[in-house]
């Protein structure tokens, strides 16, 4: 069976951060953008398990697990601090939870 | 001998009038002042006699000033012959018009700040003559100027007198300038500031730099006690109160010059290119101010112009090498001419503040001691045979005969010229009919009249009393001049036909001098104006420097280039802040732009330098 070559899944990777930079750049949603920023996070542990599997060495698992805890942590308290917004403005508008510019 | 007493103690009334006058009475005010001053004068006196026939001079050491390597500068002073002729000088006239001014100043306001300031003045005059080094001198040369310019402008809410205090202290400022110079050449050739230090080598110095420091000095002279250029401050001074025109523009300060440059006689006598302009500017400005002196009619300003040409005739006798001669005649001026000042202010007080003299006239009935104590001393600055004035003049015209005869012609032409106008003022003011507005012309209270009776018999004997060529003969080098008969009556006949001329021009035939002066319209015009010497220094000198200062230093190098490299960086922070401040939006999105676009730039970066293999 033929081996898929490396850099289809770097660019794969690549396509994903790009999807996800996009996405935390254009949207306004605030659930959109925390997606993205878990879109993000993906691809970059994408690039590191690809690393990992072209090397034949286990340290990039490593990184992959820590950057997985830490996300799922940050999802917990960011879905809560995303909720408490929504339940105090009802809104989800990104631009409209600017109180700290002001 | 305590001479730091001499000049302390007109310093302590200074402090006491000037901290506390606002406070005291009149009278209080008056005691101190003037007792101060006397006490001055009997210190003078005791020291005098305790010091005996001061065959040399007398120093006293207090601190070192200055100690920079082996340069140093001691806070001293001495006393010689010439200084003991200064010091009786300026503190036994000093006493006189301070006596005065208790009269004159009676109903003035300022009372404790006037007394204030001529104690400071005597203060720093009398450091002035006791210094013992030139930098000490030039501390009093610098105060006595500081006194005159605060005196000037006594009456401060009037514009000309503040302008006439600065104009004599500005102009002053050009001599001191020059005086400075001298100072600093005389730092770096001799090494040393001290008197006796810097005549002691003198003799043994090239003579191109004796010529150059001495040549400085006489600029630093010449401002202070008004010469040709810079003569202009004096007649102006005139808009302080009198006795301070008697005392400062006349009697003493004025004659500092004369008395520095004698007391700098050992540099002088090896620069004898340097003398003889001392001889040429004398005999200039004298004949000079005594044209002008001729066609004025505030009779103030007569004794201004008067002053300025008695004081080129000081020159003369010291640019001639008579250095003596120089120093009697500024000791018979001093009483003379106080007393024509001291005379002329009663005159004024009498008349309520009227200097017009043609406002004047007849006045000898009103105020007789105030007219013949100024006949006495009128004789004495005509050189009237057998008064003060005869004696210092004549000895200066022999010497000046000596050296060069044609400034004897000339002094002898202004002796005349100044017999004339003294006499003129003096016909004006108390002969003919009574001209003026005031109608109870009153004679001076007795504080003013006892100073002008003491100085009219010392304007007629004091020559004789204090014979200064034969006490200074072993302070300078030995000068003689053969007693010539035929000369001195040619220069007394002069004085003579000068007042004889007056008593027909302005008593007997008062109407021959407006037709001299209209068939001479042109020259009365010029001289009358001052020879327009004001205007031709304000467009030739203040004019260019107020304007270039305000077009190059104020608007070019100030507010151009100053402010404009202040305001510049202000600027430019600004500029830039404003386009930095774009990036700080407080808006997530764009930050992640920013960081997106960041790494973007740094892979192309990467892939440049050759990191994608």
């Amino acid at each position: 069976m033929a081996q898929v070559p490396v850099s289809w899944f770097l660019s794969l990777s690549a396509v994903l951060f790009v999807l996800g930079v996009a996405g935390f750049v254009f949207r306004r949603n605030i659930i959109t953008v925390f997606m993205s920023i878990e879109l993000m996070l993906n691809a970059v542990n994408l690039s590191f398990v690809t690393f990992a599997y072209q090397r034949q060495a286990v340290d990039a698992h490593l990184f992959v697990f820590f950057v997985m805890v830490v996300a799922a942590a940050e999802a917990a308290v960011g879905l809560a601090i995303i909720l408490t917004v929504f339940k105090n403005r009802a809104t989800l508008n990104i631009d409209e939870v600017d109180s700290m510019k002001n | 001998m305590q001479l730091w007493l001499i000049p302390i103690l007109p310093l302590a009334g200074f402090l006491i009038n000037g901290l506390f006058g606002r406070r005291f009475s009149k009278s209080l005010v008056h005691t101190v002042a003037v007792g101060s001053v006397a006490l001055a004068f009997a210190w003078v006196l005791k020291t005098l006699f305790g010091l005996g026939e001061l065959h040399t001079a007398y120093s006293e050491h207090y601190f070192t000033w200055i100690q920079s390597g082996t340069f140093a500068v001691q806070c001293d002073f001495s006393v010689d012959r010439l200084t003991a002729v200064m010091l009786l000088v300026v503190t036994g006239v000093g006493s006189l018009i301070h006596i005065y001014s208790i009269g004159y100043m009676a109903h003035e306001g300022g009372y404790y700040r006037f007394f204030a300031y001529m104690n400071l003045f005597m203060f720093f005059m009398l450091t002035l003559v006791l210094a013992a080094n030139y930098l000490v001198l030039f501390v009093g040369w610098e105060g006595v100027g500081l006194c005159s310019y605060l005196l000037i402008g006594f009456y401060f809410d009037k514009k000309f007198a503040t302008d006439a205090g600065n104009k004599a202290f500005i102009v002053n400022r050009i001599g001191d300038f020059g005086f400075s110079l001298a100072i600093f050449y005389m730092v770096r050739h001799f090494g040393s500031l001290d008197f006796a230090t810097v005549f002691a080598k003198a003799p043994s110095a090239p003579e191109s730099v004796l010529t150059i420091i001495g040549l400085l000095l006489l600029v630093g002279a010449c401002g202070k006690s008004a010469q040709l250029p810079l003569y202009v401050w004096l007649p102006d001074a005139m808009a302080g109160p009198t006795p301070v025109s008697a005392l400062i523009h006349a009697a003493t300060m004025v004659t500092a010059g004369v008395y520095m440059t004698a007391r700098s006689w050992a540099i002088y006598t090896h620069a004898p290119a340097a003398m003889s302009a001392i001889a040429i500017m004398g005999i200039a400005t004298a004949f000079f101010a005594a044209t002008i002196g001729i066609t004025q009619y505030d009779i103030k300003k007569v004794f201004a112009y008067s002053t300025v040409s008695q004081l080129g005739y000081m020159f003369v006798g010291v640019g001639c090498g008579a250095f003596s001669a120089g120093i009697y005649h500024l000791m018979t001026h001093a009483f003379f001419k106080a007393l024509l000042f001291l005379g002329s202010g009663a005159v004024i007080h009498a008349l309520s503040g009227e200097q017009d003299m043609r406002n004047m006239g007849g006045l000898r009935k009103y105020t007789p001691w105030t007219c013949w104590t100024m006949f006495c001393a009128s004789l004495a600055i005509a050189g009237f045979p057998f008064t003060s004035g005869f004696l210092s003049k004549d000895a200066i015209l022999l010497a000046a005969n000596h050296s060069a005869p044609w400034i004897y012609w000339v002094g002898t032409l202004t002796a005349g010229m100044t017999a004339f106008y003294v006499f003129r003022a003096f016909f004006m003011t108390f002969f003919g009919e009574y001209r003026g507005h005031e109608h109870h012309p009153h004679e001076a209270p007795l504080s003013m009249r006892i100073p002008l009776v003491i100085l009219a018999a010392l304007s007629l004997g004091g020559g004789y009393l204090f014979k200064v060529p034969e006490f200074l003969r072993q302070v300078f080098p030995t000068y003689e001049v053969p007693e010539d008969t035929g000369l001195m009556l040619i220069a007394s006949s002069a004085g003579i036909i000068g007042i004889l001329l007056a008593y027909l021009m302005y008593v007997a035939r008062p109407a021959i001098p407006e037709s001299i002066a209209a068939s001479l319209d042109g020259l009365y015009t010029l001289v009358y104006n001052k020879y327009f010497v004001d205007e031709i220094y304000g467009a030739a000198v203040v004019t260019p420097v107020v304007s270039g200062s305000r077009a190059v230093l104020w608007k070019g190098m100030d507010a151009g280039l100053i402010d404009g490299t202040v305001n510049g960086v202000g600027v430019v922070a600004r500029g830039v802040g404003s386009v930095l401040r774009l990036m700080q939006s407080g808006n997530i999105r764009s930050y992640a732009t920013w960081v997106a676009f960041g790494g973007v730039l740094l892979i192309v970066a990467m892939g440049i330098a050759g990191g994608l293999r």
